[in-house]
């Protein structure tokens, strides 16, 4: 039976996970809870907007209302990396070799391990965020398309066209797909080798949650009553594939997924508050967290396979333990 | 009324060109000791000169939607920003967004209606439009926003009324109320009026949208000189008797191209309003920038109010009718290239026998 360590705070929870194996939990007020034999408190932002988590690392990636980034190791040590002025940071990304990238305005930045910074002003606001896995490559998401950036070299940048306003991006773990949500109930993907487009559609509500299965074999998400995960280990993607539907409710709808880091298992968390995890093969369904005050925002597993951090959009986060 | 809509934060949004008075009245909203708390999303930092962490900075980001509907138009930047806003509900109590002169109102209003995370937490109270009495004829002369503005608010404030003489004063509040006879106008100087005239009216609330106004298109055709479709240059005198046009135009109409239908009836047969309320917008909702009315739906107790922005509807029931009280149906359409005629021939047509 698992078990599950509460903890209740007050506010909404931006992101819940581990740092040095050590549960922490980042709020909307910038503060930085974590349950390190007992329950413990740092302060990163002055109003926290937006987080990443940069596992090469080991740290939190924080932009926010202070128009400034930290970043936020174990032990809730809060390193301001840079300040982009008193424009809110809407998106912070983490790439290869230390780099992180961050947005305010139609601006995106990217700061270099050596604290170097270079901008890329765009026409339009600057939407979503994300580093490609190989190679010193970002993309951003933004109105009608995506934008590709090689901030290492002095390259044009590759533009990807779609009407309609994209508002997060994602890489596959392989970097040969890449996805945007978008504004409307839907998801858009380009094979980057190709530029054949992927239309991902038929959700009753926005994606706001994505999750790579291992080796980027499946792609889940949120915005419907039920995880939906795409199918990406076709060399086309899921095109012509329809998606595997899995932890179906009547009565509530998906807000967060965590791929499982080993197994094909999602950790799905739902509007009101509860946790399961649905093995792919079969959909079998394992209650992890009854339903709770708040919809599930942020979760993350650790690296034994044996935990998952949840966080909530009412602030009653916690830690729940498979193994117990 | 439901949890949800008691823990909705209002949003008031301040409309009109630069140099109306949106700052001052900001700076007041943001000042005075009114026991309320605002965020205020501006355009640009700069002029207020008020130190607040609430008050954040904003590029006007106009999303069309996928859905082959060229007048469904959101501002993206404005869903972001609010839903970053209320994960801090407890911070402050409403929100005022500031367009920049040029803004388009629609985008704004619809972004309240369209998107779901934005409706669940916040509602529209009402769309304020400051107008400077001085140059606002040559506002008009020179762009489509002036105007639009003006047809689309619930409210216009009317300001620095001491830069220009009374009849150029009457004359130009005719104007605003040619292009919309259905908001209310404060005449001002130095954004000089109650906050309770443009805070927290409800103008979006079906049920207290024409509480506010009693006499929503009934008072204003005996005390002045003007009528409400006296711009409609096609000569079409669609109104219901009370003719009295013309002569007494404003000089300057001939640049208002918003147009407002007003149109009166007995009790509606609901099962041939409704149909013909929803072809109307579908068909006609580009040109359309607002509608609002009260029903008298035959067999029905109670009130019904409608209102609408482009191809959005909404209606719903407001109260009883009180006795005695004339049981009529009103409905204002502000547009353009509104067909006057036969919007007043289908209305008539379904008029229950």
């Amino acid at each position: 039976m698992p078990t599950v360590a509460p903890l209740d705070l007050q506010g909404h929870c931006i992101a819940a996970v581990f740092l040095d194996d050590v549960p922490h939990f980042a709020l909307a007020d910038g503060t930085i809870h974590r349950l390190d034999h007992g329950h413990k408190t740092a302060q990163a932002n002055d109003g926290l907007l937006a987080a990443f988590h940069d596992a090469a690392n080991d740290r939190l990636i924080t932009g926010g209302e202070d128009g400034k980034i930290f970043s936020v190791t174990a032990g809730g040590n809060a390193a301001e990396l840079a300040s982009a002025g008193k424009k809110w940071i809407t998106s912070v990304a983490a790439g290869p070799q230390g780099a992180v990238a961050y947005a305010s305005g139609k601006i995106a930045f990217v700061r270099f391990a050596d604290g170097k910074i270079k901008e890329f002003l765009h026409p339009r606001s600057v939407e979503g965020l994300a580093f490609s896995p190989k190679g010193m490559r970002f993309g951003v998401a933004r109105y009608n398309g995506a934008t590709l950036h090689f901030p290492a070299a002095n390259g044009k940048p590759v533009e990807l066209e779609w009407a309609g306003a994209h508002t997060g991006i994602t890489f596959s773990p392989d970097g040969a797909f890449l996805v945007t949500t978008m504004q409307e109930n839907a998801l858009h993907g380009w094979k980057l080798a190709d530029g054949k487009h992927m239309r991902m559609s038929g959700y009753p509500g926005k994606v706001k949650s994505l999750s790579w299965a291992p080796k980027g074999k499946w792609l889940a998400s949120s915005g419907a009553p039920a995880a939906i995960v795409w199918p990406f280990s076709g060399k086309d993607g899921p095109m012509g594939k329809a998606p595997l539907e899995l932890g179906t409710r009547g009565n509530a709808m998906v807000t967060s997924v965590a791929c499982h880091p080993s197994q094909d298992v999602v950790a799905v968390g739902y509007d009101d508050g509860m946790v399961m995890a649905v093995r792919f093969a079969d959909a079998k369904e394992v209650l992890l967290r009854r339903p709770g005050k708040g919809a599930i925002t942020s979760m993350m597993w650790d690296k034994q396979e044996r935990r998952v951090a949840f966080g909530s959009a009412a602030g009653d986060c916690g830690v729940i333990d498979i193994s117990a | 009324m439901s949890d949800a809509q008691t823990t909705q934060i209002p949003v008031t949004v301040l409309t009109g060109y630069l140099g109306a008075g949106k700052t001052t009245l900001l700076n007041r909203i943001l000042s005075e000791n009114h026991g309320k708390r605002y965020a205020v999303i501006v355009n640009e930092f700069g002029e207020i000169g008020i130190d607040n962490e609430l008050i954040v900075e904003s590029d006007e980001e106009i999303y069309e939607m996928n859905n082959g509907c060229v007048c469904c138009t959101v501002r993206g930047d404005l869903i972001r920003v609010v839903e970053g806003l209320m994960r801090r509900p407890g911070r402050f109590d409403a929100i005022v967004i500031e367009t920049t002169g040029l803004a388009d109102p629609v985008p704004v209003a619809q972004t309240f209606f369209m998107d779901d995370d934005v409706r669940s937490k916040t509602r529209l109270d009402a769309v304020v439009a400051l107008v400077d009495a001085k140059h606002l004829p040559l506002r008009l002369k020179d762009s489509r926003e002036a105007e639009d503005q003006i047809a689309f608010a619930d409210v216009v404030v009317l300001n620095k009324t001491d830069l220009v003489t009374p009849e150029e004063l009457s004359k130009v509040e005719a104007t605003i109320r040619a292009i919309n006879p259905a908001a209310r106008i404060h005449r001002t100087t130095r954004a000089g009026l109650a906050l309770s005239e443009v805070l927290d009216r409800g103008a979006f609330d079906l049920s207290r949208a024409l509480e506010n106004d009693p006499h929503f298109l009934e008072a204003r055709d005996d005390h002045d000189h003007h009528d409400h479709d006296g711009h409609d240059h096609d000569g079409h005198h669609h109104h219901d008797g009370h003719d009295h046009h013309d002569h007494a135009h404003p000089s300057d109409i001939h640049d208002v191209t918003v147009q407002s239908v007003s149109l009166r009836g007995g009790e509606m047969d609901p099962k041939k309003f409704f149909p013909w309320i929803e072809k109307i917008t579908q068909m006609e909702g580009p040109n359309i920038l607002r509608l609002k009315g009260i029903i008298a739906l035959k067999g029905d107790d109670e009130r019904y109010v409608i209102q609408g922005v482009h191809m959005i509807i909404e209606g719903d029931h407001q109260r009883a009718w009180k006795d005695g009280e004339k049981h009529e149906s009103r409905l204002v359409f502000i547009g353009r290239e509104l067909d006057a005629e036969r919007l007043k021939k289908s209305f008539d047509a379904c008029q229950a026998a």
